[in-house]
């Protein structure tokens, strides 16, 4: 512990800190543009300056170790006068644009010049001039505004990996850029946005849509991958404005991916705002209570074993939560599941189907081995912890199977099933790394999970680590990557009825066997449609509207309060930031509703009485014991990784505008100048 | 001084020849494994070398590559030094020091005779695209004052007719005496060493 005194103030310390942190520490607020706790410290902004006794020149507190018996001033003459002169200089070159700039309202600078700035120029000369630089369709440049503090050259360096942005020029013609003005290739990039402490960098799809003071904030919960990073709703009226990060460092710390902050333009398109039912191949608007008649007299004249339902990928648990009682106590039928792919699960244990090493202590690990996962695009916040741990202790990577660029290096052992059963009988060299490893990490992806042996390959590798002792109380080492937001939350409240882990309801569907199928904003499903009423409960006319005879309008996520669970299995709620489009309504409300037409009972009287006998169901969750037979079914086959569509993976990119340039960018096409 | 442009016209290709490739791994070998993107300046050089003193994108490319540092790192050092030429220049390259002990004695009037015989603009090639000409800071060479680098020599103590004198036997392909054209010795006094001489 050092000691320290800022300001006359008495503190200790740890050792290893910055000037700037102690002063935070005691209160002191010290400005700084380049200083970011999270990136490297690169001291060039010269704004935290401070003044540090026995030396004549004020110092930059961010670039200054602390020790031991220093005296730090930050409220004297001196360090005015120094934050003046360093405000006019960044000025200097500055244009005076905030009236027409999307920064406005939020802007670090503009903040600090009215608090420690002059309020006049000296500065008669030219400004100087720089041109916008492209960084893809996401960032929209007026680089005019730089004021080189280099924090998105070192977020893309040190966070995303991609070291793209670099500073070409020097002294005041130093410009930023990315290389040859490309587009910047991460599924990170919009965070240089908020980054930027000018309006340099600038959300390109937000751009010149609100201020900040005008928006109505939510903080809520992201569903677009299994990670449940915490955001904030900006909404103005209806319309989600964007979607920011919210700081949790135990899941997301202060990022979120691209798919999170962009994919919300798809809450505005493709909407169903009224009830629809197919007649003669076109689709009619109906009232709610004649399609709930539809339901009922359907459902009447159908026994109760031909009818199935599927819940979706961005369901809320609420939802869920009723969908599973309307179906036991309404339908009175068992064929409700949430997987649209063959998946195997053994709900038995819960911790056979969530992420166990905690997302905070993946960087601790000392071996990583993806088996059947790209994590970088199936859960991009996951993907910067494993670089994190890359970069922390040069942790050894496996993946099998090529899986492309993941941001860090990694080596490839060949994507065969023979070779997990030879690490298993310790016949390969991997063996001995898992053996050796302390902490080592084991990462299934769902493609591993959909291979034929998977039951095998999954049991065994668990078998295995529990034996070298590599699962205990410390350190769980095998992790199960899911790829939507609804996932583990399905698992939790026992979604997947079937008796033997395989998803029957699916290939029951799959056969044409039921005569009433409900999809639960379920848009994944490839099914052949033969006779089969299909109801259609969501909030986009996406894949699963299409084949629907009826459809009524659900929410999406910014729209009702609801629970989800990540892939850690911890629980948080998104709450609601905006309402319902047109006739359309909270999703557990048309199912009690939809209850209530059949049986003239609500199943809850209200949401907070749906919440609790929720929250209840989980508290008092007895796993059912079913008997997983282990039947020796080995099977040599090759695991390949999906090609996961990062940027159309949910209905709402699909809608979004913004998702579809992102991933026309990606994959290098060109405009056909029909798209409006 | 404004950010450097890139040429229009870039070659496709660029591999160092086989002297410069030994030569290159020698200047990595001086750095320390693991440190050999210290090296990028020396190939830089090295490239401007052999690619009649500028460097094209692909070299840039082919450096990156070579140290293994993404292509934005390369791209950086070569735009902020100076005597990195990312656009072609003449077979004579000549660079004018326009700082102020050689503006005192006359650099602009070189900048003139340039003008006229070479190119309107700096950084443009002449007619007949042999030669070309810069503005640059100190060359430190002051006491030799106006001073004037043509490929690697200096060219010393001159005025506008004698500048202009060396750029017509540079058209005519003729050879051109380096040092002092006031007929000094190195940086001496014209009238002879004063100091430091043998008593």
């Amino acid at each position: 512990m050092l000691k320290v005194k800022v300001n006359d103030i008495d503190l200790e310390i740890e050792e290893g800190l910055t000037v700037l942190q102690a002063c935070e520490q005691a209160g002191a607020e010290i400005p700084r543009f380049c200083y970011h706790e999270k990136l490297s410290i690169a001291g060039n902004c010269r704004m935290c300056l401070v003044e540090m006794e026995k030396s004549p020149k004020p110092i930059a507190s961010c670039a200054m170790p602390a020790f031991d018996g220093m005296k730090i001033k930050t409220n004297t003459p001196l360090v005015e006068k120094a934050r003046k002169g360093v405000m006019e200089f960044l000025l200097a070159n500055h244009p005076l644009d905030c009236p027409v700039c999307d920064q406005g309202g939020e802007c670090d600078l503009q903040d600090q010049s009215m608090f420690y700035g002059i309020d006049k120029s000296r500065f008669k000369e030219n400004k100087r001039e720089v041109p916008e630089k492209y960084m893809g369709p996401l960032i929209k440049t007026q680089m005019t505004r730089c004021i080189h503090c280099t924090r998105c050259i070192r977020f893309a360096q040190e966070i995303a990996g991609i070291d793209e942005i670099g500073a070409i020029g020097r002294g005041e013609d130093m410009q930023i850029t990315t290389y040859l003005e490309k587009t910047m290739e991460s599924e990170l990039s919009a965070n240089v946005v908020d980054l930027c402490p000018v309006g340099a960098l600038t959300s390109k799809p937000y751009v010149f849509e609100a201020r900040p003071w005008e928006l109505k904030k939510t903080e809520s919960i992201d569903v677009m991958d299994a990670i449940g990073s915490n955001i904030r709703v900006d909404t103005y009226g209806w319309e989600v404005k964007r979607i920011l990060p919210r700081i949790n460092e135990n899941i997301n710390e202060e990022w979120i991916s691209d798919k999170t902050r962009y994919a919300c333009d798809g809450l505005k398109n493709q909407r169903i705002d009224t009830p629809l039912i197919k007649t003669n191949n076109t689709y009619e608007k109906i009232e709610w209570n004649n399609a709930f008649n539809k339901i009922f007299e359907k459902i009447k004249s159908t026994p109760s074993n031909k009818i199935a339902g599927l819940t979706g990928d961005l369901t809320n648990m609420e939802t869920l939560f009723i969908v599973k009682e309307f179906f036991n106590k309404i339908i009175k039928s068992k064929n409700l599941d949430c997987r649209s792919e063959n998946i195997y699960v053994n709900t038995n244990d819960r911790k056979n189907y969530i992420f166990n090493t905690p997302l905070n202590r993946i960087e601790e690990s000392d071996l990583i081995i993806l088996v059947g996962a790209n994590p970088r695009f199936e859960a991009t916040i996951l993907n910067l912890k494993i670089r994190q741990s890359y970069i922390k202790n040069k942790t050894e990577i496996y993946s099998f199977g090529d899986v492309g660029e993941l941001t860090y290096p990694y080596k490839i052992i060949k994507n065969k099933t023979d070779i997990i059963r030879e690490i298993i009988e310790d016949k390969h060299d991997l063996s001995l790394a898992i053996k050796n490893s302390k902490k080592p990490i084991i990462i299934l992806g769902q493609s591993l999970l959909k291979i034929k042996s998977s039951k095998y390959v999954f049991n065994e590798i668990k078998k295995y680590l529990k034996k070298n002792n590599k699962i205990n109380e410390d350190w769980q080492s095998l992790n199960v990557l899911s790829n939507n937001a609804s996932t583990v939350g399905s698992y939790d409240l026992d979604i997947n009825n079937s008796e033997n882990f395989d998803s029957t309801v699916l290939s029951k569907i799959q056969n044409n066997e039921f005569d009433i199928i409900f999809l639960f904003g379920q848009d994944n499903l490839k099914f052949k449609k033969k006779n089969e009423f299909v109801v259609y409960i969501g909030s986009h006319g996406d894949n699963g509207a299409e084949i629907a005879d009826l459809i009524l309008p659900g929410s999406a996520y910014t729209e009702q309060d609801g629970y989800y669970t990540n892939l850690e299995g911890k629980i948080q709620k998104a709450y609601r930031a905006s309402y319902p489009p047109g006739e359309a309504k909270e999703d557990w409300k048309i199912i009690n509703e939809l209850s209530s037409f059949i049986k003239g009972k609500n199943l809850f009287i209200n949401k907070k009485d749906l919440d609790e006998s929720m929250l209840q169901y989980l508290k008092l969750k007895k796993t059912k014991k079913f008997n997983d037979i282990l039947d020796n079914q080995f099977q040599s086959e090759d695991i390949l990784v999906d090609h996961f569509d990062y940027y159309y993976s949910n209905v709402i990119a699909r809608a979004s505008l913004t998702m579809t340039q992102c991933r026309n960018e990606k994959l290098k096409l060109n405009k056909t100048g029909t798209e409006g | 001084m404004s950010i450097k442009k890139i040429s229009k016209i870039q070659p496709n290709n660029f591999e160092f020849n086989d002297e410069n490739f030994t030569l290159a791994e020698k200047f990595i070998s001086n750095y320390p494994k693991g440190k050999q993107k210290s090296a990028v300046m020396a190939l830089l050089y090295i490239a401007q070398k052999q690619n009649n003193n500028w460097i094209p994108l692909s070299a840039m490319k082919y450096i990156a590559n070579f140290l293994k540092i993404s292509y934005i790192k390369v791209y950086e050092v070569a735009t902020f030094y100076s005597m990195y030429n990312l656009t072609p220049v003449g077979k004579y390259f000549i660079q004018v020091c326009t700082t102020t002990p050689c503006m005192i004695r006359g650099a602009y009037k070189l900048v003139e005779a340039c003008k006229e015989k070479i190119s309107k603009d700096e950084k443009k090639l002449s007619s007949t695209s042999d030669s070309s000409w810069i503005e640059v800071e100190c060359l430190g060479a002051c006491v030799n004052a106006p001073v004037v680098q043509i490929n690697d020599d200096y060219y010393e103590d001159l005025n506008k007719e004698k500048m202009i004198k060396i750029l017509d036997k540079i058209k005519k392909n003729e050879k051109i005496q380096p040092g002092s054209y006031r007929g000094r010795k190195n940086s001496e006094p014209e009238n002879g060493r004063k100091a430091l001489i043998r008593t």
